[in-house]
């Protein structure tokens, strides 16, 4: 656990002492305020719990976003740079390099979603919202970029050029989100599994203000596929 | 220390290496020697367990690349032909990083890099970024991190690479000064700074270790019967007439003539001196200077080399 902190300590302070970091963070949050204003709040006599399920509908792809941004240099750059030399040379274990690096990204994730907690509260300030609704919101936000971010990792063990690493990871996520539509212009049995396999599916109630143990398995369940996966692709790369 | 027995990777088709089998003793500093592309590389890698190989053997103090890559690597500190730096870290930084990740206790990493600083001359780019650091420094940053956790064994990937002479100087001393406590592999594809700092040479050509042993051994084994070189104060012409006459000497030229005093090659083994010089002093000619004739490190590498060119 020493060497997991380790790692992830060092991508942290590299998040905080490159502009990247910042950069994808401020973008983000530019989208997010757009969109706050632009669909949340527009609309006449909408109920405030409405304005913030739609804020959190919206919050949910742009954290993907964030996320699939965050993610795609974790072990990309580090093949680019050649420094990835230095972990398969140290006594770490390949699960230690990928937990370490999304961990870190993960941290710096919440960050990005602490930091646009401002909209809740203008909605809590002008209306009438239950922290719980929002507390709910803010942990499927945070389970859906935690699996994103997991995909993302996958996506950046797999090529060297963090681009490359970006689309195959968006492509994941956008598809995973894509079955939800699917499911409902398919008939059963596809419309349940494409439901069941869809990040919205299990997002929904969380926006709804809703918390249900098997929506949280299911995210918990990717991120752990994802991290799992680019576990394995770290430890083939040895016999290339 | 290293026992490499049948050791082969191929990249799809290519094998970078093939075959190769060799033994390293505890404490030794081994030249790795080779061209660009030998699979010097591909090999330092296998044994640094960053890559794995497709066939063979390979154990590093006992432990086996492909079983035990854990153990080894608490062993051994490794440094690639392009050295692995964080650009947005402090060398200090970095180096306690790099100490940490390879087992040192929090506490002790400090001294640790204060320690591997003042042997790699780095104190006062302590804290200056990576990424501003000129390639010396870098290069040398890249050896310090590959020793500040005090391993068993060095490997060092071209670590003169791309240095000026002075700078070449240094790593050369810091290299030196390894020896004592640690065991090293070290590869380059010059051979004069190899030489210089080894005790032991392997060669290797097209993945293949073609000769290995120390630079003398090399001149015995490669450098034909072996010659004797004297210089002597008469005519070269009259010199090189009595050299022919002693028994086991098979030729002799003038290598050059000046001012009354002639330099000789004598095509003979080095045992034939005290008859040369006996030669010689019974044809009233003042000896100077009798010489076993070193075949220079250079002429093996290139014959070795081009014989397998040709081949």
């Amino acid at each position: 656990m020493r060497t997991v902190l380790l790692i992830a300590r060092r991508e942290l302070a590299a998040y905080l002492r490159t502009m990247s970091g910042y950069v994808i963070i401020a973008g983000v949050l530019f989208m997010e305020g757009l969109a706050f204003n632009a669909f949340a709040l527009y609309g006449a006599g909408k109920k405030s719990s409405d304005i913030l399920a739609d804020f959190f509908y919206w919050s949910s792809g742009l954290t993907m976003f964030c996320a699939i941004l965050l993610s795609m240099r974790l072990l990309a750059e580090e093949r680019q740079t050649r420094t990835i030399e230095l972990l398969y040379s140290s006594p770490i274990r390949d699960e230690e390099i990928v937990l370490g690096k999304f961990l870190s990204a993960l941290g710096f994730l919440a960050f990005f979603l602490v930091s646009t907690s401002y909209m809740p509260a203008l909605v809590m300030a002008y209306g009438k919202v239950s922290l719980g609704h929002v507390a709910s919101g803010y942990l499927g936000l945070f389970l859906v970029g935690s699996a994103t971010l997991a995909i993302g990792t996958f996506g950046s063990s797999l090529t060297k050029s963090q681009v490359l690493a970006a689309i195959v990871s968006g492509v994941i996520a956008v598809s995973l989100t894509i079955c939800w539509l699917l499911s409902r212009v398919t008939e059963r049995p596809f419309s349940e599994i494409f439901m069941e396999a869809s990040f919205y599916g299990h997002f929904k109630p969380f926006e709804q203000g809703l918390v249900h143990l098997k929506h949280v398995v299911y995210f918990v369940a990717v991120t752990y596929v994802g991290l799992f996966s680019a576990t394995r692709v770290l430890e083939a790369r040895r016999w290339r | 220390m290293i026992q490499v027995e049948g050791l082969t990777k191929y990249y799809g088709e290519r094998a970078a290496i093939r075959d190769l089998a060799f033994t390293i003793e505890r404490g030794e500093v081994i030249g790795f020697l080779g061209l660009n592309g030998a699979g010097k590389t591909t090999a330092l890698k296998i044994l640094g367990c960053v890559l794995l190989p497709t066939a063979g053997k390979a154990l590093v103090d006992g432990f086996d690349v492909v079983r035990d890559p854990h153990e080894i690597r608490k062993r051994i500190g490794f440094l690639p032909d392009l050295p692995p730096l964080y650009d947005e870290m402090t060398v200090g930084g970095y180096l306690s990083f790099v100490a940490q990740l390879r087992g040192v206790p929090t506490s002790e990493a400090r001294a640790r890099v204060v320690e591997v600083q003042r042997q790699t001359a780095l104190e006062e780019v302590d804290r200056e970024l990576i990424g501003r650091l000129s390639h010396g420094f870098r290069q040398r940053v890249g050896v310090a991190q590959a020793m500040v956790h005090k391993p068993k064994l060095l490997i060092l990937d071209e670590p003169t690479a791309g240095l000026d002479p002075k700078q070449i100087v240094e790593m050369r001393a810091v290299i030196r000064g390894l020896r004592q406590s640690h065991t090293v592999l070290v590869s380059s594809h010059i051979l004069s700074e190899l030489s210089q700092i080894c005790d032991r040479l392997l060669i290797i050509q097209d993945g293949e270790i073609v000769a290995q042993g120390t630079e003398e051994e090399l001149a015995r084994r490669f450098g034909g019967r072996g010659a004797v070189e004297v210089e002597v104060r008469a005519a070269g012409v009259a010199a090189a007439a009595a050299l022919k006459k002693v028994a086991g000497v098979a030729g002799a030229e003038v290598v050059r003539e000046s001012a009354g005093v002639a330099v000789l090659r004598a095509e003979a083994p080095p045992d034939a001196r005290p008859a040369i010089v006996r030669a010689l002093v019974a044809a009233e000619m003042d000896v100077l200077r009798v010489d076993r004739a070193v075949e220079k490190l250079e002429s093996i590498f290139l014959k070795l080399t081009e014989g397998k060119e040709a081949a």
